[in-house]
């Protein structure tokens, strides 16, 4: 009797550890703390859909309206939660539909994880239904990427793969699994988090004598200038990077991904880098004595022309990714490693100072500016309304502590010129990639990421008909987002360099919307829209308070153009202001 | 900066698409791959790429540490001619009648180090190895006698510099977090660690 009971006892704490691939996935998920996946099902991931059934009260899934919807909402909400986001596809179309946020989370560095669903193993490479070689077609748009084919890899192929997502420079990845081993039973020996992969240093170590060379050049400068990047929210060191400007007095200035890692009206914050960034800190690139970039990558949009760019100072770049060093501005000094260690390191070696003067001329060149493009944008005379009013209601409203999710084009610029934050992870939007459609799924995204924030959507009457169909997304999963279109009736954006460099000759770009508002209300959500200048305050407010999503479209000027604007091949010190 | 050879040697996992994974990183800038060739190292699962291309000293190190970011990579080196030695292998079919009638074969086989891998009543194969120029030679010494197929392996190539690199890339197979060291110990002092 006794030996019977044992040898039950024996199986069924066994049966407790024989898992199928797909069980093992969502225990792989528990393990890493997700709560949220954002996907779509189809017949190579039923098996883990199946899984994940039993799973619903422990992961929520948000069920989108396309996948690129799911990767674009998993990169929202890991920009809003400094966590990685998760997707769930099928394979051939679900998995070939997330190739742009792919592309874009590589570009913009987020830790996304995204699970595919693949055909079975012994029909890769016949073209069997909906097979498609997504690890081929992935991999120069993931950090990393794996086909499981047998189940018991799952456990250490997922562990890798948030590891290597969150971890360094973060960035997607891609893991592919075929059926078989979803539907595969295998005996499960636990979950273990991955630490270390020997041909992989996220971390580069810290060389001293670098940091103290930095500290040097730093401490002898006159008119040094600091750009920072996404580095500084990536690397979760907004404080550290706070204490070293303010020990130094050292203006800094932002890239659109930098954008919040300090409160944009912090006395040494300086404004927005780049093409249409602001007067000063373009300008005064070109006269610098030494150029501190922090978590930055120089992109082209944010040099202008590299062989006009800062030649008259020493750079110091800190970076986590040892690629980035010397890839298009030629360094003085390397720091390479994680900004949340080097930073301290040189605030520890570097003068207490401030820099009245030179913080003077950045002044100077703002009240150019202000005269020249923002006063007329934030308060205009004509009856046409600007992106750049509505922005600077969304200011006075929200004070600086909403989540903006911004699209991309004029009213993205826009947004980003003029958007007050108070706090960092606060300026979602696709600034590698220039990715339109983003928005909307990012900002629902960014919701589930930081649920106790407001988050408002600002998306262009073109950008917004790329993925509009979230709003079903929207409708189910009941997120509280506020959809703010901007409505020139143009691609603005292409419109504005078609009149500014192809004579106005404006081809392809007058777009026609449907009424937004009944759009959206077919979807459940409520909404308005708005005309004229009188009825615009209350209607920002109107939208601010409902309760719920709520859709508002803004009619603005058709022809307003985004100023100022380093054209496309010019120096940065060829800034227009008109 | 001129365009120069460069060999380009990379330490990798032993991993599948990996190949496609480094391939792409000079597909996409545009850079042809003059020969490549992958094979074991003396450390087990450690695999090894040699690549060779024409490129500017400043476009090979930026592809190097692109490379090198890839997770599967422990290591990429760049080296000019003078820092490898390095070989290539070539086979050679021509007609065996047209062989015996009137090539020297004692000669050829001596002038040119090759060897006769294999001599059929219809064809004979040779094999040389040597640098592009020796196993050219041979083409246009064969070609009169009507050079059936030719063939030329990818390079092979060691680093005269790499006395301890074997000690190294244990250190990678400790598993211990931590002392990453390799990443920025050597970035940057390319020299010291690989000029004779
Ligand atoms: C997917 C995609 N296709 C095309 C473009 C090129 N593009 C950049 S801005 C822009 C216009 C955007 O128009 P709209 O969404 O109305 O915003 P606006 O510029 O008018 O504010 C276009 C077409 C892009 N960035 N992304």
């Amino acid at each position: 009797m006794e030996l019977v009971a044992e040898k039950k006892a024996r199986q069924n704490s066994k049966e407790l550890i024989t898992l199928t691939g797909s069980e093992a996935v969502l225990r792989a998920l528990l393990a890493e703390k997700v709560e949220t996946v954002f996907g779509y099902p189809g017949g190579a991931i039923m098996p883990i859909y199946d899984a994940l059934y039993d799973y619903h009260d422990k992961i929520k899934h948000i069920l989108v309206r396309h996948e690129q919807g799911a990767i674009h909402a998993a990169q929202g909400y890991a920009r809003a939660s400094g966590r990685t986001g998760v997707v769930f596809a099928t394979s051939g179309p679900g998995a070939t539909n997330l190739v742009t946020g792919l592309a874009d989370a590589m570009i913009d560095s987020t830790p996304v994880v995204c699970i595919t669903g693949q055909v079975f193993a012994h029909l890769l490479g016949t073209d069997a239904f909906q097979e498609t070689d997504v690890v081929n077609i992935t991999t120069p748009i993931t950090k990393w990427n794996y086909q499981v084919t047998d189940a018991t890899e799952i456990p250490s192929v997922l562990a890798k793969a948030f590891y290597i997502a969150g971890s360094g420079r973060p960035g997607p990845v891609l893991i592919d699994i075929t059926k078989n081993a979803q539907i595969q039973k295998f005996e499960f020996a636990g979950y273990e988090k991955c630490q270390h992969i020997r041909s992989y240093r996220p971390n580069p170590i810290i060389r001293k004598e670098y940091i103290v060379q930095a500290a040097q050049i730093i401490n002898e400068a006159k008119k040094p200038f600091v750009i920072f990047g996404q580095g500084v929210i990536l690397g979760k060191a907004e404080k550290e990077f706070k204490k070293f400007i303010e020990k130094t007095g050292i203006p800094a200035a932002w890239t659109i991904m930098g954008m919040g890692a300090i409160p944009t009206d912090h006395p040494l914050a300086v404004g927005m880098l780049g093409m249409h960034g602001n007067y000063a800190p373009n300008v005064l690139t070109n006269e610098c004595d030494v150029l501190i970039a922090v978590g930055m990558r120089f992109d082209d949009r944010v040099t202008g022309r590299l062989d006009k760019y800062a030649k008259q100072a020493k750079v110091i770049h800190l970076d986590i990714d040892p690629a980035e060093i010397d890839k298009n501005v030629k360094t003085t000094v390397p720091v390479w490693g994680d900004c949340k260690e080097t930073l301290p390191l040189l605030t520890e070696l570097v003068q207490e100072k401030s820099h009245p003067e030179w913080l003077q001329k950045f002044k100077e060149y703002k009240s150019q500016e202000e005269k020249e493009c923002i006063h007329p944008e934030l308060n205009p005379t004509e009856d046409t309304l600007t992106m750049g009013e509505v922005v600077k209601l969304i200011n006075e409203f929200t004070d600086g502590n909403a989540i903006i999710v911004t699209d991309v084009g004029q009213h993205q610029m826009v947004a980003c010129r003029y958007a007050k934050l108070n706090h960092s992870k606060s300026n979602i939007t696709s600034g590698g990639l220039g990715t339109m459609g983003f928005a909307l799924p990012a900002a629902i995204g960014a919701k589930f990421g930081a649920p106790q924030r407001n988050v408002i959507a600002v998306i262009g009457d073109g950008g917004f008909q790329m993925n509009i169909q979230e709003l079903g997304t929207i409708m189910q999963s009941k997120v509280d987002i506020k959809i703010l279109i901007l409505n020139n009736k143009f691609l603005g954006m292409v419109r504005q360099w078609q009149q500014l460099f192809l004579d106005k000759r404006y081809s392809f770009v007058d777009i026609e919307s449907p009424d937004f508002v009944q759009v959206a209300k077919a979807y459940g959500i409520d909404g308005a829209a708005v005309t004229q200048r009188k009825d615009l305050k209350n209607a920002v407010a109107t939208m601010l308070e409902h309760k719920g999503s709520y859709l508002l479209e803004i009619m603005v000027g058709k022809e307003n153009n985004v100023f100022p604007m380093v054209p496309q091949g010019c120096s940065v010190s060829e800034i227009r202001l008109k | 900066m001129m365009k120069r050879e460069f060999t380009i040697t990379v330490y990798t996992e032993n991993q599948i698409g990996l190949l496609n994974r480094i391939a792409i990183l000079f597909s996409r800038r545009k850079i042809n791959i003059e020969s490549l060739n992958t094979s074991p190292t003396e450390v087990e699962s450690v695999h090894r790429f040699t690549i060779v291309i024409n490129e500017t000293e400043e476009v090979v190190s930026k592809l190097c540490r692109q490379i090198e970011k890839q997770v599967e990579v422990l290591k990429a080196y760049y080296n000019t001619e003078e820092e490898i030695v390095w070989q290539e292998l070539a086979l050679y079919k021509v007609s065996t009648d047209a062989i015996a009638e009137k090539v020297k074969v004692e000669r050829l086989l001596r002038q040119f180090g090759a060897r006769a891998v294999a001599i059929r009543k219809d064809y004979t194969v040779f094999e040389t190895t040597g640098h592009r120029e020796e196993t050219d030679k041979l083409i246009k010494e064969l070609e009169p006698y009507g050079l059936i197929e030719f063939v030329r392996s990818a390079r092979v190539a060691i680093l005269k510099g790499s006395h301890d690199f074997h000690e190294r890339l244990k250190e990678f197979e400790q598993k211990e977090p931590g002392e990453d060291v390799i990443e920025n110990e050597y970035l940057d002092k390319k020299e010291e660690v690989f000029t004779l």
